[in-house]
């Protein structure tokens, strides 16, 4: 039982506040009159709308379909009627709105019918294609589309890692979900095994959570010897950010994540637990990701844990958990080390919302004024990326991007440890975000730049050989009337296509050499991200020409 | 804006870290006190006031606020570490020209809280060594050498008429680093030279107490993590593999490795004044390669120097050397086989 664990660098023990939302148990919703479901509830592209206004749909019908290999489908969580499909209020730190489907419901709550999955006779790419089309993303946050993930393809994958720490504190619902559904989780576990193939599976659960730890343990005794095989439940430390993909798998493993690389380079899978047991439904049953749980916390009457349909407007979630108390003072979207402030709360529950935390003054006091960075290595000592924040701070500041890309900007997983014990109170995460996006503004106008350059060129190239093609024509005719027919036209477009392939090369040339070093690697989530940095750019520059202590150094 | 992290430790701040230095040191300055009279609070009242007003006129020159940045101690820690590096029997005027250094050079003119290249109280004090060096060395000896034991009003005379009731002579007396020095430069034999009054068990007479005071404060300070224990650790073995090894080869013209240790300014030197943040090394073998060269420089400088201590140019000689170490020592990033080079 006792596996030898790995602790990775830094990390930090922020207070838990678990208690206040894990010991009830996952309550249902009322249905609602209306939903509002974004086609962008995974990384990737999102979903392509296959319903109009005024069309009636059924509970579990697909109404966006996945679109692109990256992607995964949106189904109705209810039965009802389509009455608007347009951009709504999402759940993003931008607040950008998303295009969405606006049902309303009819109260059948009619669902289609579901077809369990013959999972274990099944050929593994027809399963892979039912689970895109069952609309199985990542719970844990990262919403990546499950049935990508569940392709080995050419890498062997040994150790499957299902992440149960749930390391953020205030959030719950993995905890519930493991204490309340260990069984179905477990088995949804045993499917991702099956189609990776994986000899080990390693679930890793923080030692905070006993209960959780003891009803996983149960339900791994009670499975079949065949799925319970190599399976391994191991309690880890209670530390911040344990559940982070590379420091889970640094931590089980002792087996570094390479930069800019995938747990599945060390052929190392990681899926969150509650990604399984949607797996479980939607294989096992058939029925497709149309709620998840979600943590109802904070400053609320009746904190919890809420079976959700995704669509549900936070608002009517919030109002489930007993509503806010007087003298709330916003929400927190996810967990407050990582998550985001509200900007609507008409925005929906999507597959990405796993936690809302409604804030008072005394929970989340305004952040103290920064003083000027001491170099005093606090947060370097927190890091579990061991970069060293005050450098990449200060060149942030200082806008040499340059430089803080060198010391690996781009390696910052933006967790939170440095801001959180900095003694001079600096947002440091704010400053990385920034310099991230200013690099990635940079790369993205250095391209534009570079393909219309690209562009002119191939124009000139073409004006020239028209010209020249011109030129020969006469020239040929001119010949032709002198002598006899030759035959040099062969070499001509032998020339012709020399010159054309080399301008191709050229151009594949200065394509390649603009791919950013450090930012080439990135997940698909990158375009979505520049797009909602884009909308926090303004507000980060703001906030890092104007710190308290403007003018220390100018 | 401000994004995610929505929550911070909250028992920190740049006060708290100040405060908390500042109270390891509360069990040396009484020592001090204890050993070497009153003249201590007279040095230390006179360093904290005019760092207070020379700090609240330089921000006010450069329109900052003075509320936080008068509230986060650093300026008050500086005043101290350098009162309790200075002979405590000088003339006012001395305090102030010292805390004039600190501040205003070594601080602001680099640009203010967490700018400065030279740690403050050590610009303060060699700016007065080699300013004034006949001053410098108006230490009172420790109790039991010197003939008359000072009141504080007595102190207050020395410090502000120069002469009072009682002259310097009475009361001050030569450290034994000094004695050490010139006495071995001499040829006097070691035995005749520790029996000497300014000597004690290991060390220096009452300096050893007050230099076993900063080391348990020093302690103290390691237990809270305010600072880690990579710069006292190489400070001191520095400076005890350099003095034993030179004591190793001439015990008669070398002092041994204790004596370096309980002498001088070298506690002081290991947990509070290499270890200011804003001016050490900060990387984890950058710190291990500051400490450790600082401590072998000290005993150089104490040896063949022509100070009376070591400590201060050799921390202000490795603090220059700093933005190149921290460079070079970069740790491996994690999913990174290599250190990064810059
Ligand atoms: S914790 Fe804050 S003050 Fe300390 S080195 Fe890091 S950024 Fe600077
Ligand atoms: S936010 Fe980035 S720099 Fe800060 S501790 Fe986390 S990984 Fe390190």
């Amino acid at each position: 039982m006792s596996r030898r664990l790995f602790p990775f660098h830094g990390g930090v023990h922020p207070e838990p506040h678990k208690r206040e939302s894990n010991t009830t148990p996952i309550r249902a919703m009322p249905l609602l009159p209306r939903y509002v479901v974004p086609m962008r509830q995974h990384i990737g592209e999102p979903a392509r709308p296959t319903v109009h206004v005024g069309d009636h749909v059924l509970r579990g019908q697909i109404i966006g379909e996945a679109q692109g290999y990256v992607s995964t489908a949106v189904h109705a969580p209810t039965s009802g009627r389509v009455v608007a499909l347009e951009p709504r209020p999402a759940a993003h730190p931008s607040g950008l709105y998303d295009l969405a489907v606006v049902i309303e419901a009819d109260g059948d709550d009619r669902a289609v019918a579901f077809q369990p999955l013959d999972w274990r006779n099944m050929d593994a790419s027809a399963l892979r294609n039912r689970v895109r089309d069952l609309g199985v993303a990542g719970l844990g946050g990262a919403v990546f589309p499950s049935y990508v993930k569940l392709n080995p393809g050419a890498q062997r994958i040994h150790t499957l890692i299902v992440n149960g720490a749930e390391c953020e504190p205030w959030i719950t619902c993995d905890d519930r979900l493991m204490r309340e559904r260990a069984g179905e989780t477990l088995r949804g576990i045993a499917i991702m095994r099956h189609c990776l193939a994986a000899e080990r599976v390693l679930i890793g659960i923080e030692d905070n959570k006993p209960e959780a730890i003891a009803a996983m343990r149960a339900a791994l005794a009670a499975l079949d010897a065949d799925d319970a095989r190599g399976v391994e439940i191991v309690a880890v430390p209670s530390i911040y950010p344990a559940g982070g993909g590379k420091q889970l798998t640094y931590l089980l493993t002792g087996l570094e994540t390479p930069s800019g690389g995938r747990s599945t380079d060390l052929g190392i899978q990681v899926f969150n637990v509650g990604t399984a047991y949607a797996l479980w439904r939607a294989v096992e049953l058939g029925e497709p990701l149309i709620s998840r749980v979600v943590t109802v916390t904070g400053h609320v009457a009746a904190p919890g844990n809420f079976e959700a349909r995704l669509g549900t407007p936070l608002v009517d979630l919030i109002a489930a958990a007993g509503g806010e108390l007087p003298g709330a003072t916003g929400q927190i979207v996810g967990g407050p080390m990582m998550g985001f402030d509200l900007m609507d709360d008409a925005a929906p529950v999507t597959k990405a919302v796993n936690c809302v935390i409604v804030k008072n003054a005394t929970l989340f006091p305004p952040r103290a004024p920064d003083l000027p960075c001491i170099r005093c290595d606090a947060c370097a000592r927190a890091c579990p990326v061991v970069l060293q924040p005050f450098d990449l701070y200060w060149y942030s500041r200082a806008k040499d991007f340059g430089r803080a890309q060198s010391y690996h900007l781009f390696d910052c997983i933006e967790c939170g440890c440095c801001s959180y014990v900095c003694p001079s109170h600096i947002p440091l995460v704010d400053y990385f975000r920034y310099a991230k996006s200013e690099i990635w503004q940079r790369e993205r106008e250095k391209l534009a730049a570079d393909q219309a350059r690209q562009r002119h060129e191939f124009k000139t190239f073409r004006l020239e050989r028209e010209k020249r093609e011109k030129a020969e024509k006469f020239a040929k005719a001119a010949e032709k009337t002198k002598a006899a027919a030759g035959a040099p036209v062969d070499a001509d477009a032998e020339r012709k296509q020399a010159l054309l392939k080399a301008a191709m090369e050229r151009a594949q040339k200065a394509k390649e050499a603009v791919q950013p070093k450090n930012v080439d690697n990135l997940p698909p989530a990158v375009q979505r991200e520049i797009d909602e940095i884009e909308a926090r750019r303004a507000a980060a520059r703001d906030a890092a020409e104007h710190p308290a202590d403007a003018g220390a150094d100018k | 804006m401000t994004g995610s992290p929505h929550v911070h430790v909250g028992n920190t701040s740049v006060a708290a870290v100040m405060a908390k230095v500042m109270a390891a040191l509360i069990p040396g300055t009484i020592a001090h006190a204890w050993f070497f009279g009153p003249g201590i609070w007279v040095s230390l009242l006179l360093c904290g006031l005019f760092a207070l007003v020379l700090e609240a006129l330089l921000l006010r020159l450069r329109g900052l606020p003075l509320k936080p940045f008068l509230g986060d101690g650093s300026v008050l820690l500086t005043a101290w570490l350098l009162a309790l590096s200075l002979p405590t029997l000088a003339p006012w005027w001395l305090y102030l020209i010292g805390t004039l250094f600190a501040v205003v050079v070594a601080k602001h003119l680099y640009g203010g809280l967490g700018q400065n290249l030279f740690n403050p109280a050590m610009v303060g004090y060699a700016a007065l060594i080699i300013g004034f060096p006949a001053y410098m060395t108006l230490w009172p000896g420790p109790i039991g050498a010197v003939d008359h034991s000072l009141t504080l009003w007595e102190a207050f005379d020395l410090v502000f008429a120069g002469q009072g009731a009682v002259s310097h002579d009475a009361v001050t007396a030569a450290t034994a680093l000094d004695t050490w020095r010139t006495q071995t430069r001499l040829g006097t034999p070691v035995d005749d030279i520790l029996t000497r009054p300014m000597f004690g068990w290991i060390g220096a007479r009452g300096h050893e107490i007050v230099a076993a005071m900063y080391l348990l404060g020093g302690l103290l300070l390691l237990s809270a993590r305010v600072i880690t224990w990579h710069i006292p650790v190489a400070f001191l073995a520095g400076i005890v593999l350099t003095s034993g090894a030179l004591h190793l080869i001439d015990p008669a013209a070398h002092a041994d490795p204790l004596f370096h240790l309980f002498s001088g300014a070298a506690m002081l030197g290991a947990f509070f004044i290499a270890t200011d943040p804003v001016t050490a090394a900060s990387t984890p073998r950058g710190k291990l390669i500051y400490a450790g060269l600082a401590g072998f420089l000290v005993v150089v400088i104490r040896t063949w120097g022509a100070y009376p201590d070591g400590v201060a140019f050799a921390v202000l000689l490795m603090n220059a050397c700093v933005p190149f170490i921290d460079d070079y020592t970069h740790p491996r990033v994690f999913g990174h086989k290599r250190a990064s080079k810059p």
